[in-house]
């Protein structure tokens, strides 16, 4: 198995989640994968970050080495993803 | 026996509590996160309240507590269109009824839940409906905003449609049937204004203890059916205008209603002549008469949304309404008199009440 990939997880999604912890070591190969093992480990995470396209949602940005990527973005092993809430709202 | 009044918020769900003299007033929140929340509503058999928004991060949800507010918890289970369909954007709209939620949302349809908020599914006949293709949205988007059940028959259902009219089952929701006629659409051509659908329909209720009569506030006019929609008579004649978004029904009186007209779509869509009023009639609509004292009488810019004037159950009826620039109004003698109970509360889109032990 290769290295996990760290995810950093934003607070305003954590704080929907009693107990999701803001940094996740998920192994992983695609953003899609890191979203469905988000799933699984807090029930109704993935609907929060993705909607039924299947796409990201369009005020979430997920980063990785500096780039925002899509669900099907493969992943290197160990990699930083950053999911991080966009600039929205009033 | 008390009151808490439910306030859906662009910040937030509220509750502004009191006991049965309704003199006194307790605020609490800001709850669900802080979510824009476009409905807020209890499913009284069960002391659960309902919130339901979308959140321009997070997407469509329906939050409910079980503790009078507490605590709350979310739930998009479910809550979703196919795969390669436009997504649900927002959960619009929470109606309790026989044991079941159901949930209306953008782009229009509706959704049931039979574990109280827990996981949800389409109600597929309505999306079925071979008008489907023609529909078109209003100025809030494509949005089931209204869900009207018959207290009696489990089967029967109502829903409004911006702007594409009322949709009526009586089979549970596999068949759904346009009810429309006798409301009028004057942004179309002459000779045209009385489509099947189509019609901007802001809210929709139905009247106390009956199973067919319905009041309706549409962006043209304020309507009565007495045949479950069927057919729809104006009863706008003796009001300031024809324009204004909720509609609400005394607890007990079928013949007593209120609307809240505003001045009109191209006029500002505040009060006429900025000052607030809200409009009772005693006869089914066929009269009219304005509650103004402890409104405001000057100045009074406000819009009030359509699912933002409610009543309670007590003997005299206490009326509520809340405005877009945060304040909530009180009456507890039918809409005689008013008395600000909360202000400076975020944009207010929601007011329901819940009657507490």
């Amino acid at each position: 198995m290769s290295a996990p990939v760290v995810v950093r997880l934003p607070f305003l999604l954590t704080a929907l989640f009693p107990g999701a912890e803001r940094i996740v070591r998920i192994d992983a190969e695609t953003v899609d994968e890191v979203m469905n093992a988000l799933e699984e480990r807090w029930p109704g995470m993935r609907d929060r970050l993705c909607d039924t396209t299947p796409a990201i949602r369009r005020h979430i940005n997920v980063f990785v080495e500096g780039k925002r990527v899509r669900l099907d973005e493969r992943l290197p092993p160990g990699a930083d993803v950053f999911i991080l809430t966009a600039v929205s709202g009033g | 026996m008390g009151v808490a009044v439910l306030i859906g918020s662009k910040k937030g769900a509220f509750l502004l509590e009191s006991d049965s003299a309704r003199r006194d007033w307790r605020v609490r929140g800001p709850y669900c996160e802080h979510w824009p929340l476009t409905h807020v509503a209890a499913d009284p058999t069960q002391q659960t309240i309902y919130a339901t928004g979308g959140n321009a991060w997070f997407g469509p949800a329906v939050w409910k507590s079980n503790d009078g507010g507490a605590a709350w918890t979310h739930s998009s289970k479910g809550l979703a269109y196919p795969q390669g369909e436009t997504p649900v954007q927002c959960a619009w709209v929470a109606h309790a009824a026989h044991g079941r939620l159901y949930v209306g949302v953008e782009p229009a349809g509706l959704f049931v839940s039979d574990d109280g908020g827990e996981s949800f599914r389409e109600v597929e006949g309505l999306r079925r409906h071979p008008s489907r293709p023609q529909w078109q949205p209003g100025g809030i988007g494509l949005v089931l905003h209204s869900i009207v059940s018959d207290p009696v028959d489990p089967r029967r259902l109502w829903v409004g449609i911006s702007s594409v009219g009322v949709f009526y089952t009586e089979d549970g929701g596999e068949t759904w049937h346009p009810r429309n006629s006798g409301t009028r659409c004057d942004y179309l051509p002459e000779g045209e204004r009385y489509p099947e659908l189509g019609q901007c329909v802001h809210n929709l209720t139905l009247a106390s203890g009956h199973s067919n009569r319905l009041y309706q506030q549409n962006h043209c006019g304020m309507y009565r059916s007495d045949d479950g929609g069927a057919s729809w008579q104006s009863i706008e004649d003796g009001l300031p205008s024809s324009f204004g978004f909720p509609v609400a029904v005394h607890p007990r009186d079928a013949d007593t209603l209120f609307f809240l007209p505003l001045n009109g779509d191209t006029k500002g869509r505040y009060p006429p002549d900025a000052r607030a009023a809200v409009w009772r009639s005693r006869d089914g609509g066929a009269h009219w008469r304005d509650g103004r004292a402890g409104l405001p009488q000057a100045g009074a810019y406000f819009g009030v949304m359509r699912q933002a004037m409610a009543t309670d159950a007590f003997e005299p009826a206490g009326v509520y309404f809340g405005t877009s620039n945060g304040s909530v109004y009180a009456s507890r003698d039918e809409g005689e008199t008013w008395e600000c109970i909360a202000r400076d509360l975020p944009a207010i889109s929601s007011v329901e009440t819940m009657m507490a032990n």
